[in-house]
């Protein structure tokens, strides 16, 4: 009964968007990492920033413990937590899918060695290999702004981290 | 401050989370006046970075001095001789290059704490620094490029980036310290030896500015205070700015 109490209040958590690229949950970014419900029904959720200066994570954590609310549980914990870090190797597939969909370059999946496995960053709108950094840093610290190399359109790319 | 003596490990985690804060104030001082907006974006988003790490080293500090002050506490309730940040990251902006040489000397000493406070015995602390390591090695590298870009550039670009490591370079003295602060948190595991960093910092800033064809400033005057919350006169001028509406307007939220 537990674990059934425990997977229904975490896919309800995960379903919480993030406010700055909407079309990720945090369960597509790989934040949510780890739910647990004691004997007197109080929630504890965990949550990771992904950067440690993230604006987006108190919304997050306040989404979160709504949502746990609505679906029952009134004594709900949000914990942040840091160790260990945050790494884009958590986001999901799914998550590197709706990235590409809504015009951002996922990012790159590393091996277990932490070496990339594909090199080039394609292009989300035509899907050209060769693309090129134009800045370090976009509108969010996850992301770096890029240019196609082929069609020309800018576009944001969600850095390995 | 009260006259109970304060566990070093908080005056330790202090003074980062003040090199943090205060850094992170002076590169949002660029917010819409940087040369070009791709650098107004790096530069405040290096910013927010800083705050964000500042932010948990402040947490921890209450934690481990147990006075229970807020990071608002900190930020803005403190005064100068209270702030025991590093002379260097309170230097003013100066021109671009000034804010490009500041970070490449800071953001190499903060990889090298940073790296050596992953093995912290305060797991919390090494937690927060594991984290931070990744958004620091950004930060280097963007300090690098920009290092490289304007050393190796026009001649113009090339004395401006020589004459800010020259401004700066007396402050670097400081980051290396030690006191009895920084000898307790060695002997405790909390920290690495600041003087072990040296090595690494020389080697690493050496490499770059060789490449950049730029010259290490030989300079004997080596300005300190900082840890002790003595200060440069610049640092007041911030201060009051960064504090005047939360002390004008006390309790004020948005
Ligand atoms: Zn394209």
């Amino acid at each position: 009964m537990v674990t059934i109490a425990v997977d229904r209040v975490r896919r309800v958590a995960g379903e919480v968007t993030d406010p700055e690229i909407p079309v990720l949950t945090i369960d597509d970014l790989g934040i949510l990492r780890d739910v647990r419900i004691d004997g007197s029904d109080h929630v504890d959720v965990d949550i990771s920033p992904t950067y440690s200066g993230c604006p987006a994570l108190e919304t997050i954590q306040a989404d979160v413990a709504q949502r746990v609310r609505d679906a029952g549980y009134e004594n709900v914990t949000v914990n942040v937590v840091l160790s260990p870090p945050w790494t884009t190797d958590w986001m999901s597939d799914a998550g590197r899918r709706k990235l590409r969909e809504y015009g951002i370059a996922p990012p790159r999946s590393r091996g277990a060695d932490m070496r990339l496995l594909q090199l080039a960053v394609e292009c989300p709108v035509c899907g050209a290999a060769h693309t090129n950094e134009v800045a370090h840093f976009a509108s969010t610290p996850c992301q770096a702004l890029r240019r196609c190399g082929s069609c020309s359109e800018p576009f944001q790319h969600f850095k390995e981290h | 401050m009260t006259a109970v003596a304060v566990d070093p490990a908080a005056v330790y985690t202090l003074r980062h989370a003040d090199d943090c804060l205060v850094l992170s104030h002076r590169l949002a001082q660029w917010s819409s006046r940087a040369p070009s907006l791709e650098e107004d974006v790096a530069l405040t988003n290096i910013a927010l970075d800083l705050l964000g790490q500042a932010r948990a080293l402040y947490t921890r500090t209450s934690e481990l001095d147990r006075t229970g002050r807020s990071e608002d506490d900190h930020v803005f309730q403190r005064d100068e001789r209270d702030f025991v940040n590093c002379l260097l990251v309170e230097q003013e902006n100066g021109d671009f290059a000034v804010t490009v040489a500041r970070q490449l000397l800071f953001s190499t000493y903060q990889l090298e704490t940073w790296r050596a406070l992953g093995g912290s015995t305060d797991r919390q602390v090494a937690a927060i620094a594991a984290k931070a390591v990744k958004e620091v090695t950004y930060h280097l590298d963007h300090a690098t490029q920009w290092t490289l870009r304007l050393g190796d550039g026009t001649a113009e670009s090339h004395e401006r980036m020589r004459a800010a490591l020259e401004r700066l370079w007396p402050y670097t003295a400081e980051l290396f310290e030690t006191d009895a602060v920084t000898d307790d948190v060695v002997a405790r595991g909390v920290a690495g030896d600041p003087q072990r960093l040296r090595a690494a910092w020389d080697s690493s800033v050496d490499q770059v500015l060789r490449e950049a064809t730029l010259e290490r400033p030989s300079t004997s005057w080596t300005p300190t205070g900082g840890r002790r919350g003595l200060h440069t006169e610049c640092f007041g001028y911030m201060l009051a700015e960064m504090q005047h509406l939360h002390r004008a307007h006390p309790g004020a939220r948005w």
